[in-house]
Formats: C-alpha cells, sequence, structure tokens
C-alpha cells in the first residue's frame, strides 16, 4: 500500500493519475466484506481527482500538503453536503450545513473524501458493534471486532480502503482501532485539535486524531487537522503548530533518527501491563527492549491510583453524554416519526425509537449520577479521582520523557463475544481512558502479532508534545524488521 | 443497587422511553455497573480540587462583527417539520 507522502509526490510528478487511485479504492471497498463505510462521497470524489490530475502542475496545487490524497472521516465528524449519522438511526438522513474545522483544513490542503466510517453509535463502544449499521469485521479476521469506536476508519487504512483516515478519541477510539487492526493511531492533547464540528459525546475527555499505515503519515495528517480556530474555545490558543511542523519535517527529512533517541527515558507503569494477556506482555516487553537497544532508558514504575480510572472515565462520560444527547430531540434534525402528541411524549418517544441500547444505557446512567442525592457520590467523586489521575501521570513524566505500556490488554475479540455484557466491554478500555481524564497526548503502534492478529504499543508523552511521541514512535518503526 | 422504579424515574427525567425488556435489562445489568463504580469509594479525595477541564481554559472573545451565517434554508433543510420558515414543535402546554 502507498503513504500519503508517496500519493502526494507521485501526483504531483505525474506518476500516479489520482482518478485511477480514487477508483481502485472504491473498487475495494465495493468488493469489501468489512463494512468499513456507512456513506461513500465516490461522485464527488472522482470529480475532484480528475481536477487534481488536471490542475497539478499550477501553483496553487502544488502547494497543498496532502494533494489528492484519499481520506476517510469517520462519521461523528460533520462534512458539508455528505451523510453524518454517528452511525446512530436518531441522525439517517441528517446532512450537515457545514463543515467541521478538520474537514475544511483537509479541503483547502487538497484532500479527497472517500466517504464517511462506521463507529459505535456516539462513539459508545470499543467493537464498532453498537453502530445502528451493523459491525465492521477486523480485516486480518472477519470473525473478530476491529475495535472502536473509530473501527471503521481503522479497518479502512488497514485493508487499503482509504491512505488515512480520521477517528476521534474520548477514552481510547482511536487507539483502540488502531492497536487491533495493526497500524498507527494518535490521541492530541486535549486542546490540541479543533473540535468544532464534532457531534459531542464527552467534552472534556475526547480530541479528533490522525489514523495512518505509518508514523510520517500520522504525523502529516495531525500537523493539517491542528490548524487554529476560534469557533472552539477549548482549543489552545498560544501554541502554533511549530511542534507537529517541526515533527514532520524532522520525519520526512534525513536525520540519523537514532541520535535522537539516545538518553530518552522511558516509564513502564507495572499497574498498565499486569492485566495483559502473555503474548501482549512479551511484545510489549519486546519493543521496550528495542528502545534500550537504540539507546533509550527505562524504568519500571507504579500508578496507584489507576485502579479508579475506568470508574472514574465512565461516570465523567456518561455524565456528560446525558447532557450532550438532550439536543436529539427530532425538532431541528434528525427522526420524528409518528403523530405528535405532547412535548415529552413525543420526545420520549422519539428519543426511544432513534437511540440504540448502548446509548440509553449511558444516558440513564449518566442522568442517574447527575441526579439530586448521586451528584456527590458519583460525579463530583469522579472528578476528583480524575485530579488525582492527572496528577499522577504529570508526575511521571517530570521523571521520564515518555510512558509506555500495551495499548490494549489483549488482541482483538471475537464479534458477539463481549457485546452482551456492557460491564466487561468497558473493562477492556483500561489502559486507554486515564490517558483522556489526564488529557495528554498518545499513539498506538504496531509491535507484533499473535496468531495472525496485531498488538499495539501505547506511548503517552506531556501536554502537547506530540513530537516526542512522534519521534519515539518513528525511531521504533524504522528499527524493527 | 438500582430498582426498576428508579429507572423509570430516571428515564422520565431523561426523556428515554424505555419498553419493559429494556427495563428488566438495565435493572440487572444498571446495578452491576455501579456496583463496579462503588471502587471510588476507596480513594481518598480529602481536599482535593475536582477537574473539569485539564487545561486552563480562560475566556476566549472574537470581536463583535456581523459575519456571514448559515442562510435560513441552510438552517431548515434538516428540519423533519416546518411550517412558514419555523421549527414546527409539538405542542408544548
Amino acid at each position: 500500500m502507498v503513504t500519503a507522502l508517496e500519493v502526494v509526490e507521485g501526483i504531483k510528478s505525474g506518476n500516479i493519475s489520482c482518478e485511477e487511485l480514487l477508483l481502485q479504492i472504491y473498487e475495494r471497498i465495493e468488493r469489501s466484506e468489512l463494512n468499513c463505510f456507512i456513506t461513500l462521497n465516490k461522485e464527488a470524489a472522482v470529480r475532484e481527482a480528475r481536477e487534481v490530475d488536471k490542475r497539478r502542475e499550477e501553483e496553487e496545487y502544488r502547494r497543498k500538503k496532502l494533494l489528492g490524497v484519499p481520506v476517510a472521516v469517520k462519521d461523528s465528524i460533520s462534512t458539508r453536503g455528505i451523510q453524518t449519522t454517528c452511525a446512530s438511526k436518531i441522525l439517517t438522513g441528517y446532512v450537515p450545513p457545514f463543515d467541521a474545522t478538520v474537514v475544511a483544513a483537509l479541503k483547502k490542503e487538497g484532500a479527497i473524501i472517500v466517504g464517511k466510517t462506521n463507529m459505535d453509535e456516539f462513539c459508545m463502544g470499543s467493537s464498532t458493534e453498537t453502530s445502528y449499521y451493523g459491525p465492521t469485521k477486523n480485516p486480518h479476521d472477519l470473525t473478530r471486532v476491529p475495535g472502536g469506536s473509530s473501527g471503521g476508519s481503522a479497518a479502512a487504512v488497514s485493508a487499503g480502503e482509504t491512505i488515512l483516515a480520521l477517528g476521534s478519541d474520548t477514552g481510547g477510539s482511536i487507539r483502540c482501532p488502531a492497536s487491533f487492526c495493526g497500524i498507527v493511531g494518535l490521541k492530541p492533547t486535549y486542546g490540541f485539535v479543533s473540535r468544532y464540528g464534532l457531534i459531542a459525546y464527552a467534552n472534556s475527555l475526547e480530541q479528533i486524531g490522525p489514523m495512518a499505515s505509518t508514523v510520517t503519515d500520522t504525523a502529516l495528517l495531525l500537523e493539517i487537522v491542528s490548524a487554529k480556530d476560534e469557533q472552539d474555545s477549548t482549543q489552545i490558543k498560544i501554541q502554533n503548530n511549530a511542534s507537529t511542523n517541526y515533527c514532520f519535517s524532522w520525519l520526512n527529512g534525513t536525520r540519523n533518527e537514532r541520535e535522537e533517541i539516545k538518553g530518552m527515558t522511558i516509564g513502564v507503569p507495572k499497574e498498565f501491563i499486569e492485566g495483559s494477556s502473555p503474548e501482549v506482555e512479551r511484545s510489549v516487553w519486546d519493543a521496550i527492549h528495542k528502545y534500550e537497544d537504540l539507546g533509550a532508558t527505562y524504568g519500571e514504575i507504579s500508578m496507584r491510583n489507576l485502579k479508579y480510572a475506568l470508574a472514574s472515565y465512565y461516570i465523567i462520560a456518561m455524565s456528560e453524554a446525558s447532557s450532550n444527547l438532550a439536543r436529539f430531540d427530532g425538532l431541528r434534525y434528525g427522526l420524528r416519526t409518528g403523530k405528535d402528541e405532547d412535548w415529552h411524549t413525543t420526545f420520549s418517544r422519539i428519543r426511544s425509537e432513534g437511540f440504540g441500547e448502548e446509548v440509553k444505557r449511558r444516558i440513564i446512567l449518566g442522568t442517574y449520577a447527575l441526579s439530586a442525592g448521586y451528584y456527590g457520590k458519583y460525579y463530583l467523586k469522579a472528578l476528583k479521582v480524575r485530579t488525582l489521575i492527572k496528577n499522577e501521570f504529570e508526575e511521571a513524566l517530570k521523571t521520564y520523557d515518555i510512558l509506555a505500556m500495551p495499548t490494549m490488554p489483549f488482541v482483538a475479540f471475537k464479534l458477539g463475544e463481549r457485546i452482551k455484557d456492557p460491564l466487561s466491554l468497558y473493562l477492556a478500555d483500561v489502559n486507554t481512558v486515564s490517558v483522556n481524564l489526564a488529557g495528554v497526548p498518545s499513539l498506538s503502534i504496531p509491535c507484533g502479532v499473535s496468531h495472525g492478529l496485531p498488538i499495539g504499543l501505547q506511548l503517552v508523552g506531556k501536554h502537547f508534545e506530540e513530537d516526542e511521541l512522534l519521534k519515539a514512535a518513528f525511531v521504533y518503526e524504522q528499527n524493527i524488521p | 443497587m438500582i430498582r426498576k422504579e428508579e429507572i423509570e424515574h430516571i428515564a422520565w427525567l431523561a426523556r428515554v422511553a424505555l419498553r419493559e425488556d429494556e427495563k428488566d435489562l438495565f435493572e440487572q445489568q444498571l446495578s452491576s455497573i455501579l456496583d463496579y463504580f462503588a471502587v471510588l469509594d476507596e480513594a481518598d479525595t480529602t481536599d482535593v480540587e475536582p477537574t473539569y477541564h485539564v487545561i486552563g481554559i480562560t475566556d476566549v472573545v472574537r470581536e463583535d462583527e456581523p459575519k456571514e451565517a448559515l442562510s435560513q434554508p441552510e438552517v431548515l433543510r434538516n428540519a423533519p417539520k416546518k411550517e412558514q420558515g419555523y421549527f414546527k414543535s409539538p405542542r408544548i402546554l
């Protein structure tokens, strides 16, 4: 499979026909059994590809950093004129009248939107099985889940049904499927990428981020989607994109990468490894020893509050969701069925028909956690525990440059294996959710295979030091067989 | 533990009508999830401030200048029911 960088170069030099590339990709999608996409953008995409081929030599086109690169966009991200459902029945048929800031940034740089990828309904899940449009399958084993919630994006990159993809990550939704599908996925620091146009699940936790088959492509896509935006008041304004710009040019240059990693210190929190399967544990330690061979040093550490992360995360996420999802009332957009009765009855009925089971479960639990009498016990307590976890990460990252651990405690599980028992599905997120609570950046990179199923290494860095993470991942990628 | 009557009450507050089978299923599932959440009781949070947002957020204001916004037809395009340029709501009173 070609990389985004090769596509851009090939198109600019005339060695790759953008139209042919797009047609190949759509042919693959149309033959595919994976169910990666909810909506395809074929007609417009092929038209744009022809335009790219025709105008590739014009100065304006030559400057575009993603010229002609096919990008798949998770269906939680608004795309003007293309149906955006968040994999829910309640938004079926909804066509946003505006682009999310990240989508506008992609278009400005010449990227072509392949389509909208499948996901867990409203990002609520870790397996892409809660989608109203049916599950996505893992390209490495069709009987297994691709991870979630950005499962369609990860599977599409892995299977060559796109070159790049965007996901969103509230508690691991980029890193989990990246791990299960054997690709690279990065969740930026909270506040690094604009959330304008991202359909909100839990605002204080989520970020849009890049998914790709190589670290360099990941850095390139991050550089573009982290464009500044005045429409998101939580996007940090003091930083410009120096950090990722620098990183991408470095990765794309000819620097001796081994030099960059000498002296890097890696913290390995034992609580993140303890619950993992033996093959995951072995692969992650192999990766850490590889870093040692390359000149880094590591130390084992303990993060005692990690055992509270999952409960804290789910309470906060569900509470925010119960408030966010109140906007789906069938008035301005979305499903409106049956005859109108009084407001409350109509509203309750539409939501009952429009939301799937997991979404209802989380709305009910979130409403419960925020209700009089339980607010202090659940919501406020979870926010205080969040402080403890954030402090623990910040403390560990004072001593170490980055932290390393498994992304997921096991390889991709079977379709249907966990979906009937919600708690068992929540428990799979134990290593990813704490990162969102702390707001630090994190990526998953393939570090091994067990019986044909990929294993992911999760690296965690300091706030706004995405460049350190990408560099560390790049050096590893360049030095594994 | 969460009782079925509590679930019914919460579902009403959240404006999500639940079917009988969902209520039974949720009674059992939500109870085991809430049992799991009780792990937080062990965490010592004396004198710990809650974290609402991880990055210190300050107010962001832009110049109050009129800009082009979505047109009325664009705004109404996705509305399932509309009348004379308005969204049409079910009866409220």
